[in-house]
């Protein structure tokens, strides 16, 4: 019997530097069976699109947005593309897809693409963020980290970061990028792509966003314990991207962890590039995911049960030029009325 | 619709997410929907009185916020109260803010 059509179809972003591997990744993806009924939309900067002639199905669920950067030009018709998809899927003009990828140019940002499918009035009844992922070379992610701000950006916003020609680069260099993108982004998965390996289905799973998937992300994802962490200042790159995890022991009133996070995000969210946790919420038995890119918080996931033994509330925040512990000292004040925090540990790490 | 205000729908901010399967959410029946609002005023009012200002409950459809000279702005949830606070007590509400924290600290005892 058929799997029946999801509520909400996962909407997955696609990302990373030009020439990074993204179409190649997209192409290994679709020959998969099982990804058959994936829509796919690629958005290409300059007046002669070619990637969509590169991935081999062609037919009216693969749509060409060609205007310019996804990120900054074309947001209507991506949301205009969007719904004309959804449109003929009703109408049975194309066949019923349950994920739509998107492919956007090496130079996008990630956040408007994001935006547009969070809080479209239309959209966001019909689709739900799926998994952001991000393709990072490894023979030339060095420089492109180091000269791009976007690049720096695509990694710390990823769910899923896949390493692609790692067949191509020294063991040596894989490691040091492979480092490099931990220290930007401890809380995304790391695939390294040498071709045949990558597990389409669960990268493309839909993750953070899914209530039925959050037990999954959270085994893969969970911030690290606070006591693994190195500590100190390793800003060796000279970016000023940081990240900070660390762990509550108490349990967090819900209504004043809204309160400081909204409050945060009103004054800080373009520095916030990165909000995932799972918190011990007073009064509840299992924890709640919560998850957000910059000023977007997702809808709270109610997780089923907790992935291991630990009950505290752990946090990471990825930020740029706001000092972690601030941070991290601001939320602990916070919380200590009504719902008093004991001590507990910390960690900070550096990008 | 709200016939009094016209605000079209409910909001769909994180932290009034709508029930659905798999959501963590407040926001089930009337009972709970009014217990957080209270709780959420208590909350606010903890850190808006750094500011001089409060909030209160309007309606249980939204917020009233004002400061101690009188001015008022009305606010649907979380995700405009404090672009409003700032607005109306024309400083920053950073909760980042050395002062705040060691006030609400000494609060704490």
């Amino acid at each position: 019997m058929a799997e029946p059509m999801p509520d909400f179809t996962p909407v997955i972003l696609i990302t990373g530097c030009l020439g990074s591997g993204k179409t190649t990744l997209l192409q290994r993806l679709l020959r998969e069976p099982a990804l058959a009924d994936t829509a796919v939309l690629i958005n290409e900067f300059g007046e002669i699109g070619l990637d969509h002639h590169l991935l081999e199905r062609i037919d009216d669920t693969m749509v060409l947005l060609q205007s310019g950067c996804l990120c900054c030009t074309i947001r209507g018709e991506l949301s205009a593309a969007i719904k004309d998809l959804h449109a003929k899927r009703e109408r049975g003009v194309v066949p019923a897809f349950r994920r739509l990828v998107i492919e956007s140019t090496g130079l996008a940002d990630p956040l408007p693409i994001l935006s547009t499918v969070h809080a479209d009035p239309v959209l966001k009844h019909h689709f739900r963020l799926g998994p952001v992922i991000v393709t990072v070379d490894a023979v030339n992610a060095m420089g492109q980290l180091d000269r791009q701000p976007e690049s720096i950006k695509q990694v710390a916003v990823a769910d899923r970061v896949v390493l692609t020609k790692t067949d191509l680069a020294a063991a040596a260099m894989i490691d040091m990028v492979a480092d490099r993108i931990r220290r930007i982004n401890p809380a995304a998965t790391l695939r390294r792509s040498a071709d045949q390996d990558v597990d389409a289905q669960a990268l493309l799973s839909p993750g953070a966003f899914d209530g039925n998937g959050a037990e999954r992300w959270i085994a893969a994802d969970v911030p690290p314990k606070p006591d693994s962490h190195q500590h100190g200042d390793r800003n060796r790159h000279g970016d000023d991207i940081r990240a900070v995890a660390f762990s509550l022991d108490d349990a967090i009133d819900w209504t004043t962890f809204g309160i400081w996070l909204t409050m945060l995000l009103n004054r800080h969210g373009d520095a916030v590039l990165r909000v995932k946790g799972i918190l011990n919420v007073a009064g509840t038995d299992t924890p709640v995911a919560v998850h957000g890119v910059q000023h977007l918080v997702h809808p709270p996931t109610h997780m089923r049960a907790w992935p291991d033994a630990d009950r505290r509330s752990r946090l990471v925040f990825i930020v740029r030029g706001l000092d972690p512990q601030a941070i991290e000292r601001s939320l602990r004040t916070f919380s200590l009325a009504p719902t008093r925090a004991a001590s507990s540990a910390s960690a900070e790490l550096a990008c | 619709m709200c016939a009094l205000c016209g605000i079209l729908g409910g909001s769909d901010h994180w932290t009034d997410a709508v029930v659905r399967p798999g959501v963590f959410t407040r926001n089930t029946d009337a009972a709970a929907r009014r217990r957080e609002r209270m709780h959420r005023v208590a909350a606010a009012n903890r850190i808006l009185k750094y500011f001089s200002m409060s909030l209160a409950d309007w309606q249980g459809t939204s917020f009233v916020l004002s400061t101690s000279t009188g001015k008022t702005e009305l606010v649907d949830d979380l995700s405009h109260l404090w672009s409003a606070a700032e607005r109306l007590g024309g400083k920053p509400c950073d909760p980042l803010d050395e002062k705040l924290i060691a006030s609400l600290e000494r609060d704490c005892g």
